[in-house]
């Protein structure tokens, strides 16, 4: 029995011009952390405002807490705790104003589920008196996430939590989702950052719409289909289209200090490296496991040779 | 006395700027800055920082939220006048050549870049003529850009209605329209799918093949990894300075995102 259920979901906009959601179906397990995985654009907002009854699908169905999104969108918008992409509470009220607000609004009072918020709020409360619309982005995100709880939702919906946030608040975050994971509470969290797969249980690699593969993020990493290098010389650039022209390559994409490839069926590391060694006498290469970035390429490119 | 100097050139482009006798014997490095700082009244924004960039570099600039690096970086670009320090930008001064600093360096965010209410060729020409490019000079050059983005059917398509992965590569591509000596890129590639990210880095590294140097600040650590420098900003100073391969050693990390979290967490200012 899945906590958050999609079956054959989706959703257009303008009449129909822009596939936003195209027959989506997972399932997210009670008390998972789930992650859907992809870039703008990919249909990853659709799906969180079709699952908190704030749009409605053209198409399918789904359910939260095994209430239907349509006809019980009221029992679901009690239980669930949404923290949109765009950072939505009041700008003018103070921290603790938006918070009782919240609260209030859910028929509760911030001393009865303190508990749940408590490890999260404490690192804002020194900041309580101040206004919602001059904090920083990493103590918003700690404030809309408390906001988010204040009721002791069942599902928590997290829509790019960490997007534009520095790398040590996103580490901070992670380990508060990991902790409310803890209290049993299901998280379906999206994020643009592939990094970030690694930190769920299962993940969905999401693109144009169209889920590419769920599972666990290990699971994706097992399954990319060939064996990858990672491959460096000095001139980076020039290696680059050297890879790209060379008949012996399959694939080849840069990846920050290195570039990853992978090789024409029968071709050995060492066939490639002795056919680089005049240009680029420094080239070296090692065998490497894929990460998510890797496989979320491999799997786009080939969904994208199916469409043509 | 002044004298016109011609400034590096590419691609057999040439950008005229106007700069004392004595500083054209320049050295081979495009942005210096030495002791540079920023006050705001009681508060030290930036923090007497001092570096290096040559041509063609693609050079990291990075930092926590608040750190100080778009202050930083509005002064190189000639937008603030420093509280103290030297810095030269493509051997323009930082407080009497502002004017000479903007029309040599292009500059792209991701928060505001291209008009979206006007075409892809309306962009161009727009940016092309604010940089002093003749019609001519933008008719041929806009052509071969069209071309190159693979653009050529959609000159006449609003910006607003592009995906979001061309937007991004068509103003990086306006950015250096006029051959600038550098390129400020202020987190420039948020949002887009893998494989248009490493399209936006080939453009990238063709800039700096060609001798635009590329200075470029981002949230995405993987992405520090292209550079071939990186400097990271804590509280208004910069505490490490030096190749990805190099810093990782360093600090005994396994990625650029263990780097950053060892410097960065002992950080005592936060901030947008």
């Amino acid at each position: 029995m899945y906590d958050v259920e999609l079956n054959h979901i989706t959703k257009t906009y303008e009449n129909g011009a822009v596939q936003a959601v195209k027959d989506v179906s997972f399932g997210v397990k009670k008390g998972e952390l789930f992650g859907l995985i992809g870039p703008d654009g990919a249909g990853k907002t659709s799906i969180f405002r079709m699952l908190t009854t704030l749009l409605i699908p053209d198409s399918g169905t789904a359910s939260v807490n095994g209430f239907d999104v349509v006809e019980d969108f009221r029992e679901i918008r009690k239980r669930v705790g949404y923290m949109p992409g765009k950072f939505s509470l009041y700008q003018d009220l103070t921290v603790e104003e938006n918070l009782e607000f919240f609260a209030t609004v859910f028929n509760t009072s911030i001393e009865e589920n303190y508990d749940l918020i408590k490890d999260i709020y404490v690192q804002i409360e020194p900041f309580k008196k101040r206004r919602a619309g001059k904090l920083s982005g990493g103590m918003k995100q700690k404030l809309a996430l408390s906001c988010a709880l204040i009721h002791r939702p069942t599902v928590l919906f997290l829509d790019e939590p960490t997007t534009g946030v520095d790398a040590v608040s996103r580490k901070e975050f992670w380990e508060m989702l990991r902790r409310l994971k803890e209290q049993g509470i299901t998280i379906l969290v999206s994020t643009p950052y592939m990094d970030e797969a690694a930190l769920c249980e299962r993940i969905a690699l999401i693109q144009n719409g169209s889920i590419l593969s769920i599972n666990t993020p290990q699971e994706i990493i097992n399954s990319y289909p060939k064996p990858l290098y990672a491959i460096k010389a000095h001139k980076m650039s020039a290696l680059l289209h050297a890879l790209r022209d060379s008949n012996l390559v399959d694939s080849a994409f840069s990846f920050g200090e290195w570039h990853h490839i992978t090789l024409q069926d029968s071709v050995t590391a060492e066939q490639l490296k002795v056919s680089l060694q005049a240009e680029f006498p420094t080239v070296q290469m090692e065998a490497i496991e894929p990460g998510i970035e890797d496989c979320f390429i491999q799997q786009s490119l080939a969904q994208h040779e199916v469409e043509l | 006395m002044a004298i016109v100097r011609i400034a590096p050139a590419v691609n057999g482009y040439f950008a005229a700027g106007i700069l004392p006798a004595k500083e054209v014997a320049m050295s081979n490095y495009v942005i210096e800055a030495e002791n540079l700082t920023k006050r705001f009244g009681d508060f030290t924004a930036v923090n007497e920082i001092s570096f290096h960039v040559e041509k063609g570099e693609i050079f990291g600039f990075l930092g926590a939220n608040g750190a100080g690096k778009t202050t930083a970086m509005r002064m190189l670009c000639g937008l603030s006048i420093p509280s103290s320090g030297k810095a030269t930008i493509a051997g323009f001064d930082v407080y009497k050549q502002t004017e000479s600093i903007k029309q040599n360096i292009g500059y792209m965010s991701q928060k505001f870049s291209l008009y979206e209410d006007l075409t892809v060729l309306e962009n161009i020409t727009f940016f092309g003529g604010i940089y002093g490019l003749s019609r001519k000079e933008i008719a041929v050059k806009a052509d071969q850009l069209l071309h190159e983005l693979g653009l050529f059917d959609h000159e006449n398509t609003l910006v607003g209605s592009l995906p979001l992965g061309w937007k991004q590569k068509l103003a990086f591509s306006v950015a250096i329209f006029h051959e600038p000596s550098i390129v400020f890129l202020d987190e420039p590639t948020g949002g887009v799918d893998p494989v248009t990210r490493r399209q936006f880095w080939d453009l990238i590294y063709k800039a700096s093949d060609a001798g635009i140097t590329v200075f470029v600040t981002t949230h995405y650590m993987d992405e520090a990894e292209y550079c071939n420098r990186i400097s990271m900003m804590v509280d208004g100073e910069i505490k490490a300075l030096d190749t990805p391969e190099n810093l990782k050693k360093q600090f005994n990390a396994r990625s650029m995102d263990d780097v950053f979290f060892e410097l960065a967490r002992g950080a005592k200012r936060s901030g947008d």
